[in-house]
């Protein structure tokens, strides 16, 4: 566990006064804080060394303490160890009936576990009189394209916790859902935050999404642009069979209805495709082709 | 609405040791809803998260609720900028790919 120089983390020289640490916990902590800065983890982390520093060195006990011990903090909490195995030994001794409370050990111990872990990560001055909903956790999720066309159930694990959860269908690259309760846990008892998993959908398909639409780009020979016919393509199902009109244009586009993305949390619904025709002009004439063209042009 | 949904300004204010008189104010700034019911006043459960930063805000920073409607408007924006960058982000794969 590394030394965490706490007048450093407040910008704050050894012998600032009381004030000093105030004002400058109270400027960096609007700076930081979580609940301004939402979904940056930095700011999270920040914030919760200016509530370590601000809880250590606003209390001139504690902050007694850690300017004694601090650079050494390690041998003070071995130091700490050694104390209380005496301390149990007596007490095993006496028949203890409890922990008075008058051991200054104890504070120490607890002093150190605040700052080093433990109840680390608490609003000051608040935590300790009401009950507040556990911190917002945020998970990201990779997917592809094809995993979203779906509506699957996928389980995942967080903070060692197993979650099954089902991803409807249509979700959007970026997209945020909330899984209530599944947060860090209340303080004094408050209700459990929640989890926000953000979705990165991946195109592994031939198709382009916008939206509930798919995009398709489909290469026709110029005898079936000039002439129609029936030609396949491809939707996100399988094939369709099509039928280009005569005279279609390059960059030209039909709409397949329904044959799109399915629409989130909208069971049977489905944007739609279009396909834009790429018209493949034909390449290596034979000398008969040519002769057909250039007879064509003449016409 | 479920009444299970409505959570009393009361238990609220009895849990987070607050005054009602500080949930008026947040009402009057049109911050949070209250509803009234056989004159007993409720908070819908959605509005929870909201009223906590609210609340932590206050306490923690000691901002005043002028300052914290700002921040709650800057917030909203701060989020819709962030869902419109997405969705041009998403539109601009489709060029990209």
């Amino acid at each position: 566990m590394a030394f965490i120089d706490y007048y450093q983390v407040l910008g704050i020289a050894k012998n600032a006064s009381e004030k000093d640490i105030k004002s400058a916990y109270r400027k960096l902590a609007r700076k930081h804080h979580p609940d301004v800065n939402p979904n940056d983890k930095e700011a999270q982390h920040k914030f919760q060394e200016l509530n370590e520093a601000n809880e250590v060195l606003s209390d001139p006990a504690k902050r007694k303490k850690y300017d004694e011990y601090g650079k050494d903090w390690k041998n003070a909490e071995h130091y700490q160890q050694q104390a209380k195995q005496n301390r149990q030994q007596r007490e095993s001794y006496s028949g203890a009936e409890g922990n008075s409370g008058s051991f200054d050990e104890n504070d120490f111990s607890d002093f150190f576990g605040s700052m080093f872990g433990g109840q680390a990560g608490g609003f000051s001055g608040s935590a300790n009189r009401a009950k507040f909903k556990g911190q917002d956790y945020n998970a990201e999720l990779q997917l592809s394209l094809r995993d979203v066309y779906q509506s699957h159930q996928q389980t995942l694990t967080v903070n060692g916790k197993h979650i099954r959860i089902t991803i409807p269908a249509g979700i959007e690259n970026g997209q945020t859902i909330k899984i209530k309760g599944y947060g860090g846990a209340g303080v004094n008892k408050g209700p459990n935050g929640d989890l926000y998993i953000r979705f990165t959908v991946s195109n592994d398909s031939i198709f382009k999404r916008l939206g509930n639409d798919l995009y398709l780009n489909k290469e026709i020979d110029l005898y079936t642009a000039v002439l129609g016919g029936p030609i396949t393509a491809d939707t996100f199902t399988g094939k369709v069979k099509l039928t280009v009109q005569p005279g279609t244009q390059n960059g030209s586009k039909v709409k397949l209805k329904g044959k799109g993305f399915p629409v989130y949390k909208k069971d049977g619904e489905f944007g739609d495709l279009y396909v834009t025709f790429n018209i493949a002009i034909p390449k290596n004439l034979t000398e008969k082709q040519k002769e057909l063209f250039t007879e064509l042009s003449k016409s | 609405m479920a009444d299970e949904l409505l959570i009393a300004v009361d238990d609220f204010c009895e849990c987070h040791q607050i005054e009602f008189s500080f949930i008026k104010n947040l009402q009057e700034f049109g911050m949070i809803t209250v509803i009234t019911r056989q004159n007993t006043h409720y908070i819908e459960e959605s509005e929870l998260g909201k009223l906590e930063r609210i609340l932590r805000l206050h306490d923690d920073l000691e901002i005043n609720v002028e300052g914290i409607d700002t921040i709650n408007h800057l917030l909203v924006q701060i989020n819709n900028l962030n869902a419109e960058i997405t969705s041009l982000k998403n539109r601009l794969r489709r060029y990209e790919d």
